[in-house]
């Protein structure tokens, strides 16, 4: 087990290399913008141009812009400057992570709380009317766009814009350390709209695992025994329907951790998604590529993490 | 006579499908005493598991009509509320079944699924159900018990692994254990294996079994009495004696000589069962075996037989039209190593009985009308068709 979770830290070291090779290549064939001329002002002239681009170091070859760039992160772990801010690339992350971690925890729990114990009624309820129903709805809530969904949903609620007044608006994001209330409040509204489509999704996962799992001999076997229903589901189809759904959790967690982009670009909610949807519009390549090598980094460690879980949750699973 | 531990009453299960209604199991009456052993012999879907499952309650919840009686201690299965047949279930009647892997949970240590059988219908401590759990391993036969409770299932041999299922059975020490096709998923040597270990359990614990196979071979070893299925019905039921040496119907003789035995001549070719079950939707119409049935005439086709008794062998009942002189004849026809297109010509084709021994005159076995007609049909004496579908004849299913 050790020496598996070795191997695997490594190729998560050389999987990232990749991914900053990738996301580099991808600046400079399809830029967005000029990063220097961005930078020049209203009516630019070629010297200063010239000079902006001497100064980020935009003029060296791109094998020594990327040799510089990652011997920073290597050496220093540090990830540059913003050419739009002129601050550590790094710090920037790090201020913004509590707002997606909020995002993303509290959606967590509230999908999980959700999607679940629908799955569970729609599983034994198979092909009843309420089955049908809560399946045709989450059908919906999957195939709604999330920014199309956050729109929606703040034009019909929003406390500012909205026809019922009844969460608070876009912009209204406050740190939990500052004023828990109106941190709660702030990302009520968000968490609900991120949550809508997982909370879908996992409820109709869970339902076709668990009805799968409720055809299975060693249900028959937990029945003959005599053991109540309530405990052939919730102790003997539930270990087994549970398991792949921890997977996708996982990977899902590691997805939003990396920035929760639409969401937190429409309710304009300062975390990491926000930070790289900015990046790219003011073609600032260092901010780029350390919102995406963090996104990166978290989601191979979900990965593992998923990985090593999967060797306690399936004792036929081992890994050597 | 002794009073039967368990009782069968013309048990009939449907079950409703978008296809259409099912009839898995259709009007059978077996009973079994204490300490005995009934084999129920039939290929895939002639309802005899089905049967048993529904004996522990175990279809209910497949949109099945169930009618009939089941009645195990005075008390009647069929008809008893969920929460009194739960505690049945695993603790009076406990059951094995075919794949001793997908059998047990994948998730669990055998000796947590062992102890939660225990824990269930006993008011004991963990301590104790665990000490309980080892002594079952060590009761079937595994070695080192106290290492093996606390491993997975994946852990064991397939022959291990039925010999945990069947430990966990024991549990509760049930009078009544169904073993739904115990050793068909497992390797014939470890099959002897898991026979002997019934046998051996079945004495020293006095439970009744009830063995479900399509072998003859696992029945022909350990059953006292067999009933044959075919299409959701028993079609023959005897001593386990007189089955191998008098079979009556024609699908009993199909399975028979569709098997080698050890005791048959090496040279002697088996005979596969032509066809196919038939749907139990769309079931056919008069002898349910007919369509595969090598010795059927014009008329099978059309009167449905019961279980009858079979003249001069007690406790011995069969559901054929075939009279019973002309079964005897096939019989040793076949048992000569004879084929039984050849049999057909002979016999059933010919125009009249030949004369000679062991042919029963007409009538004389006519208790039941399918009887009846078919040696009507065979002496060429013209009566008119007798129906037994409406129920007339229903008094021939006694037979004690």
């Amino acid at each position: 087990m050790g020496r598996y979770i070795i191997r695997r830290l490594l190729w998560v070291i050389v999987l990232l290399i990749i991914v900053s090779i990738v996301t580099f290549l991808i600046f400079y064939l399809l830029p967005s913008a000029d990063p220097a001329a961005l930078r020049a002002g209203r009516s630019p002239n070629q010297q200063l141009i010239a000079a902006i681009r001497h100064s980020l170091g935009l003029d060296k070859p791109l094998y020594v812009q990327y040799w510089r760039y990652m011997k920073g992160v290597i050496l220093h772990f540090d990830f540059g400057y913003s050419y739009e801010y002129s601050q550590p690339v790094r710090a920037m992350i790090v201020q913004r992570l509590p707002a997606t971690i909020s995002l993303t925890v509290g959606a967590v729990i509230i999908w999980l709380a959700t999607g679940l114990p629908t799955g569970i009624i729609s599983a034994i309820r198979s092909r009843t009317l309420l089955d049908r129903t809560t399946m045709g709805g989450s059908l919906l809530a999957i195939s709604a766009p999330v920014y199309w969904l956050g729109l929606v949903a703040l034009y019909l609620f929003a406390n500012d814009i909205g026809k019922v007044h009844i969460f608070d608006g876009a912009n209204t994001y406050t740190g939990l350390t500052s004023n828990p209330g109106r941190w709660f409040g702030s990302l009520l509204l968000p968490w609900l709209v991120l949550a809508a489509s997982f909370s879908a999704f996992y409820a109709r996962l869970l339902r076709s695992n668990l009805i799968d799992t409720m055809s299975e001999d060693y249900i028959r076997t937990a029945r003959a025994k005599g053991l109540p229903e309530r405990r052939v589901i919730g102790r003997h189809a539930m270990r087994s329907a549970i398991t792949p759904i921890v997977t996708v959790l996982g990977l899902d967690i590691g997805t939003l951790m990396g920035g929760a982009i639409l969401v937190e670009t429409v309710f304009n909610i300062p975390g990491v998604g926000r930070l790289a949807y900015d990046g790219i519009q003011n073609a600032d390549l260092p901010i780029i590529q350390g919102t995406v090598l963090f996104g990166a980094f978290f989601i191979v460690i979900a990965n593992l993490i998923v990985d090593i879980a999967y060797a306690y949750l399936d004792p036929r699973v081992r890994y050597s | 006579m002794s009073e039967p531990l368990l009782e069968v009453k013309d048990l009939r299960v449907r079950f409703h499908t978008e296809d259409g209604v099912v009839h898995a199991v259709d009007g059978i009456s077996y009973s079994i005493e204490k300490g005995k052993t009934l084999g129920i012999v039939g290929e895939s879907g002639s309802g005899k598991s089905v049967s048993s499952l529904t004996t522990l309650g175990l279809t209910r919840r497949f949109r099945a009509s169930i009618d009939g009686q089941i009645l195990f201690g005075g008390r009647d299965l069929v008809s008893m509320p969920e929460d009194q047949l739960r505690k049945i279930r695993g603790n009076d009647i406990a059951m094995i079944f075919q794949d001793p892997l997908s059998s047990l949970h994948p998730f669990y240590k055998v000796g947590k699924q062992l102890m939660e059988a225990v824990l269930i219908h006993r008011p004991v401590g963990r301590a104790a159900a665990h000490a309980r759990a080892v002594e079952l391993l060590e009761l079937v036969g595994i070695p080192d018990p106290k290492t093996r409770v606390n491993q997975f299932p994946h852990e064991f041999s397939g022959g291990m692994r039925q010999r945990v299922m069947i430990a966990m059975a024991l549990a509760n020490e049930p009078k009544l254990l169904i073993a739904d096709e115990p050793t068909t998923a497992l390797d014939v040597t470890v099959q002897a294996q898991i026979l002997a270990l019934l046998q051996d359990l079945q004495q020293r614990l006095g439970m009744a079994i009830i063995i479900i196979t399509h072998d003859l071979g696992v029945v022909a070893e350990i059953s006292d009495d067999i009933a044959v299925m075919y299409a959701g019905r028993i079609v023959e039921r005897a001593d386990t004696e007189s089955i191998f040496t008098r079979p009556q119907h024609p699908y009993t003789w199909g399975l028979l000589k569709s098997i080698p035995l050890l005791t048959s001549p090496r040279d002697e070719e088996l005979v596969p069962i032509a066809g196919r079950p038939p749907s139990l939707i769309n079931r056919p119409s008069g002898c349910f075996f007919h369509p595969r049935c090598p010795y059927v005439r014009e008329e099978h086709k059309r009167v449905d037989p019961r279980l009858a008794p079979v003249p001069d062998s007690p406790g011995h009942s069969v559901a054929c039209l075939l009279s019973p002189g002309v079964r005897t004849q096939i019989w040793q026809g076949l048992e000569a190593g004879r084929q039984p297109e050849e049999l057909r010509h002979e016999y059933v084709e010919a125009p009249a009985v030949p004369a000679g021994a062991g042919v029963a005159a007409p009538g004389v076995a006519a208790s039941g009308a399918g009887v009846a007609s078919s040696g009507a049909a065979v002496t060429g004496v013209a009566t008119t068709e007798v129906t037994t579908t409406d129920g007339a004849d229903a008094g021939q299913e006694d037979e004690s």
